[in-house]
């Protein structure tokens, strides 16, 4: 398993997890864990994936969810969890 | 497993209070490139450099993007040249072809600064040692990658009195060298006492002798991250403040040692240690004073300074010891003036003097860093303030530095500027009254009496 952090931050809009979850889908990666929530005024959303059965490499589908987030105004960022789990785990 | 708010608050250190990993640092050993022939010497450098690190400024970048974490400087650090160059160098000039080709090196693999042209003289010169010191404003105004450092003193073997009174002319001269560019070449030459094998930051790093064939080296930083972390306990009494630096301290130096070991599986190079270190850059809200003020000083240099800065200095070190089994190089806070935005306006508007840097050095992880002073600064008097700095890290037993730039042509109050990550620095007061015959009196200060531990 190869697990990473996708974090959608922007404006609230319709459909911003459907654009999102159908490229995951469409590009075989696995939705672990999603949730969401408004910080500043924005809307935060953040998914764990398994980006394990994707052909498409890491800067590849980093490059594509940025893309879609531009198309629908957002910031999209992908990272590996292990930054995460570094700092907040001990 | 990992929650929103720790993403939303590790993205916020990233996106909004200037975390990053300051520099991935690759040491390389040039022992094995000695030889007698100063060509064949300069071939055998060239090569290793370029086949070692050929690889380093990718790996930082692919780890910059899968981590989404920063990695701004890709560097390398050598051993020290003096040795390297000791059986083929018999002038200084020899010396500088060593610099231009390590230079050639740096831009081949597209590192911004190498380190390593170096003399470790604490205790005495060799012949080597003294040609490679007087090449360096040659050196340094020929090159533009190439950072030169000297071991002047340390507490085992005390202060080498004559290499200080040396350097002292070295600086002036590398400043005369490099005058059209207010004297930069002063900004890549620093001066030790106690200076580490394992240092990533420039321009001290040089890959010590004890150091393995090659080794990973990660300077981590983020004063942002702790500044906005001290501005959430304003007004609470010092255990919190101490338990909230320190907290900080951890979390930013997890993200060094998830770099530094991802960085050594892919360079395929055995990881060295973490620095610590704060390091500030001219950008607003990545600065060191501006914590020592969110702390509750009205300007940096007012009284309290020095300790508020220790308190900084201490509680980052306990806070990042936990956060990596290898802490090294200096560790702790950097105090450059012309690096750090909110440090140059405390110059500026008169609350910070050199004499207070000067204190401030006691406490933190350098010494008087990236400080310009006016051109026409007496080379003894620039000896007196090495000197000076020396005996606080030979009595104290601490690592201690003078990065300073006398620049030609200008005087208090004008500013100097360097660029970049360099930045710009006010030309600041010194004490003009003479130590000529205290610096020049030749031979070495003893080490002090706590040396002996044996």
């Amino acid at each position: 398993m190869k697990k990473v952090v996708i974090t959608v931050v922007g404006k609230d809009c319709v459909g911003i997890i459907a654009k999102v979850c159908t490229y995951l889908s469409e590009n075989g990666i696995n939705v672990l864990d999603i949730s969401q929530t408004i910080v500043r005024g924005y809307f935060n959303m953040m998914m764990i994936a398994d980006i394990d059965g994707c052909s498409k490499n890491f800067p590849k589908i980093s490059e594509e969810l940025d893309e879609i987030g531009k198309k629908i105004g957002v910031v999209i960022r992908m990272q590996h969890e292990d930054i995460f789990d570094m700092m907040h785990r001990i | 497993m990992i929650n929103i708010y720790e993403v939303l608050e590790t993205n916020d250190m990233i996106l909004r209070e200037n975390l990053d990993v300051r520099t991935i640092t690759l040491g390389i050993s040039l022992l094995d490139c000695a030889d007698s022939s100063l060509d064949k010497l300069n071939d055998n450098i060239y090569n290793k450099i370029t086949t070692i690190a050929k690889d380093l400024v990718s790996v930082g970048d692919d780890i910059e993007l899968e981590f989404g974490v920063p990695v701004v400087n890709k560097r390398i650090s050598v051993t020290p040249i003096s040795i390297v160059g000791a059986s083929a160098c018999k002038t200084p000039e020899d010396f500088v072809t060593i610099a231009e080709t390590l230079d050639r090196a740096a831009k081949k693999v597209g590192v911004n600064f190498l380190g390593g042209y170096s003399a470790l003289v604490p205790k005495g010169m060799t012949k080597a040692d003294e040609l490679l010191i007087r090449s360096i404003p040659k050196a340094l105004s020929s090159t533009e990658r190439v950072c030169s450092s000297i071991n002047l003193a340390s507490t085992k073997t005390g202060i080498n009195m004559d290499a200080v009174s040396l350097m002292g002319s070295i600086i002036k001269e590398t400043a005369e060298l490099t005058k059209d560019n207010d004297s930069i070449g002063c900004t890549k030459l620093v001066v030790f006492c106690n200076a580490p094998d394992d240092n990533p930051f420039m321009a001290g790093a040089f890959h010590g002798v004890t150091e393995a064939d090659a080794v990973v080296n990660i300077g981590v930083s983020g004063p942002g991250v702790v500044r906005n972390a001290v501005s959430q306990v304003k007004g609470a009494d010092f255990e919190t403040l101490c338990e909230t630096v320190k907290k900080t301290a951890f979390k930013i130096t997890r993200v060094g040692q998830l770099v530094a070991k991802e960085a050594s599986k892919r360079l395929n190079v055995p990881f060295g240690i973490i620095d610590l270190s704060l390091a500030p850059t001219p950008a607003v809200g990545d600065s060191i004073a501006e914590i020592l003020e969110e702390m509750g000083l009205e300007r940096t240099g007012a009284p309290g300074t020095t300790a508020a800065l220790a308190i900084l200095n201490d509680q980052v070190k306990k806070g990042g010891v936990m956060a990596s089994s290898y802490v090294g190089g200096l560790s702790g806070a950097f105090i450059p003036v012309s690096e750090d935005g909110r440090m140059i306006e405390a110059v500026t508007c008169g609350s910070l003097t050199i004499e207070k840097l000067e204190a401030m050095t006691c406490v933190c992880s350098v010494g008087l860093d990236m400080i310009a002073i006016p051109g026409n600064t007496e080379v003894s008097t620039i000896s007196g303030i090495i000197a000076d700095e020396m005996a606080i890290g030979m009595i104290n037993q601490k690592t201690t530095a003078v990065r300073i730039i006398p620049v030609i042509g200008k005087d208090v109050g004008e500013m100097a500027e360097f660029g970049g990550l360099l930045g710009s620095a006010p030309v600041m007061k010194v004490n003009s009254f003479g130590c000529k015959d205290f610096v020049n009196r030749g031979g070495r200060i003893p080490a002090p009496i706590h040396s002996f531990k044996n």
